[in-house]
């Protein structure tokens, strides 16, 4: 039964949810895949295989990016999204890898910055992942928030799709600081 | 009906001064910020590359920095950057109210990110939500702070996204600021990339070799209530920010987002290429964003359309480019005069551009702003100014 969003009179759908966290995917609220006691690096690892999901691009991404990218899999699948906008949302931006990047640049003995690394020390990387993978030349926004705010990004969202600029648009939190992560992503249409 | 949507005040904070006058003025005199500075102290840590760490960029001098603020504000527990957005704030903050319907917006990618050296845990001022929040809080805003991080395209959908939060029915009224600072942590990155420029950079030019990074603060003041009472006006037309979803590092050898995002904007804006008076265009002077924005322009058809790149005169501010370029595009169109594509010579694109070669007088009613960023971002702004 798809959720319902009011605001004014218009009526924005949401058609389906995903969720990562605990190491644990739901889809609706169906368990799709759980591990136990791994990290998110080897969640992500599990949880590509589990899912047999066939793109060796995901195993250069960071964490925030795989994280963004398995919730988007579960939701976009292998439907057509050339009007589905993204707008996405988090805390930590990507501190996560600034922190990394930040470390090999730390000391003048290890000196070695890569741009491999930097390259996702930019919290909308993760965006352009997921665009690049289903070929969506659409809408963008990374807005980084104190908290959750599911309001802001459905506000947000009813503006692209009121202005016609989009015909859905998958949304997303995707928080992830070290071990401490939680993706909620879903699907909005008029 | 979408609400009309306003730009009705502006400043910005810049190595080419701490105003809007002061900057217009060094533009006319043709200066630019761009200078050798030394940024990485000896990384290598081998005496031999005692310049490896020095690289051309666009910096704030750190004592007048302090010596301004320090004139202007009482409590001087700020970081630099906070320094520089305080600062392009308070004339703003002056002329308008907060309200609880007044939305705060903060342009930038890295914010406080120099706090990162050598600590093991997060300081709580790397957050960007955190430094938002500091400096809204100062000013005594009452919505919650909105952050926008989209590489390079920040500053130019800033101003989009208070376009979309207002007419979607939120707020009344936004304060937009933009923000970045140069630091080990950027220059390093842009670096390995091979990206950095070993001269002032050259938007287009044939001889362009890389970017250079600079830094600066810029604020804008956005309303659907305009008392009719301000110096000026430009009405926010069309704005679109499309992904090339191409590469996340390269820019698209099609332009296809760039286009897309150009093609979008004019068309909310209801425009044709020939309406269009002049493009702020991003051209950072690399190989690549260059070739593929000649690309895209070309197929918007808006090859005639005089165009510049600020890039010369400020370097690439980051998160605080386009709110920083969207200023001086406004200025121009104030003041009738289209500023020149600074250390341009010779075209190194492959397609035509009416590149700005010198000061000129010109009569502009809408400007074009467009930027492009890593994760394969885009924007493009129409202004109108009336």
């Amino acid at each position: 039964m798809p959720h319902l969003y009011w605001k004014n009179v218009r009526k924005m759908m949401k058609t389906s949810t995903c969720t990562i966290e605990n190491s644990k995917i739901t889809i609706d609220g169906n368990l799709i895949f759980e591990s136990e006691n791994l990290s998110f690096p080897d969640f992500a690892k599990e949880a590509y295989k589990h899912l047999e999901l066939s793109y060796p691009k995901f195993h250069k991404m960071d964490n925030l990016s795989k994280l963004a990218f398995l919730a988007s899999e579960m939701i976009l699948k292998d439907e057509d999204h050339s009007r589905t906008a993204l707008v996405f949302a988090n805390r930590s931006s990507s501190l996560d890898t600034d922190h990394k990047y930040q470390e090999s640049i730390n000391s003048q003995d290890s000196y070695f910055p890569s741009p491999a690394v930097f390259v996702y020390t930019l919290p909308n990387i993760c965006v352009g992942e997921i665009s690049i993978k289903h070929k969506m030349q659409t809408e963008n926004a990374f807005f980084v928030l104190d908290q959750f705010d599911e309001k802001f990004l459905n506000d947000y969202s009813e503006q692209i799709l009121s202005s016609g600029k989009a015909d859905k648009v998958l949304c997303g939190w995707v928080e992830l600081y070290q071990e401490n992560y939680k993706a909620f992503v879903y699907l909005l249409t008029l | 009906m979408m609400k009309e949507i306003y730009i009705t005040g502006y400043n910005c904070v810049t190595p080419l001064g701490f105003n809007v006058e002061a900057n217009w003025n060094s533009l006319l005199k043709g200066k630019s910020g761009v200078a050798l500075h030394q940024i990485i102290e000896n990384s290598t840590g081998n005496p031999e590359d005692q310049n490896e760490g020095a690289f051309y960029a666009s910096m704030i001098d750190s004592e007048q920095l302090n010596k301004t603020f320090s004139s202007s504000f009482e409590n001087q527990d700020f970081t630099r950057l906070e320094k520089m957005l305080l600062l392009s704030m308070k004339p703003l903050a002056e002329q308008y109210e907060f309200t609880e319907e007044t939305a705060f917006i903060l342009s930038t990618t890295k914010g406080n990110i120099s706090l990162l050296k050598n600590q093991t845990e997060l300081p709580e001022g790397v957050y960007l939500s955190v430094l938002a929040k500091k400096i809204a809080d100062f000013f005594g805003c009452k919505t919650r702070p909105v952050v926008v991080s989209n590489a390079c395209v920040s500053g130019v959908m800033a101003i989009a996204v208070a376009k979309n939060l207002i007419q979607a029915g939120k707020y009344k009224n936004a304060f937009v600021i933009a923000g970045d600072e140069i630091s080990e942590f950027v220059i390093s990155g842009f670096n390995s990339f091979q990206a950095i420029g070993s001269e002032p950079c050259k938007p287009y030019d044939i001889n362009r070799n890389g970017i250079n990074i600079g830094e600066a603060a810029a604020a804008v003041y956005i309303t659907a209530e305009p008392t009719g009472n301000e110096k000026f006006r430009f009405k926010v037309l069309g704005d679109s920010a499309i992904n090339d979803a191409n590469h996340i590092s390269g820019p698209s050898r099609t332009g296809d987002g760039l286009y897309a995002s150009i093609r979008n904007a004019m068309t909310e804006a209801g425009l044709s290429p020939e309406h269009i008076g002049f493009i702020s265009a991003h051209g950072t002077a690399t190989l690549y964003n260059d070739e593929m924005e000649a690309i895209a322009f070309n197929r918007m058809n808006l090859q005639h359309i005089p165009l510049n790149s600020m890039k010369g005169f400020y370097g690439h501010c980051l998160g605080a480019s386009g709110l920083l370029e969207s200023i001086i595009s406004m200025e121009s169109a104030r003041h009738s005069i289209l500023i020149p594509s600074k250390n341009f010579e010779e075209t190194g694109v492959s397609q035509p551009l009416n590149i700005i070669k010198e000061t000129q007088p010109a009569t502009i009613r809408y400007i074009l702003k467009t930027a492009s960023g890593f994760g394969g971002c885009n924007a493009a702004l129409v202004l109108e100014k009336c």
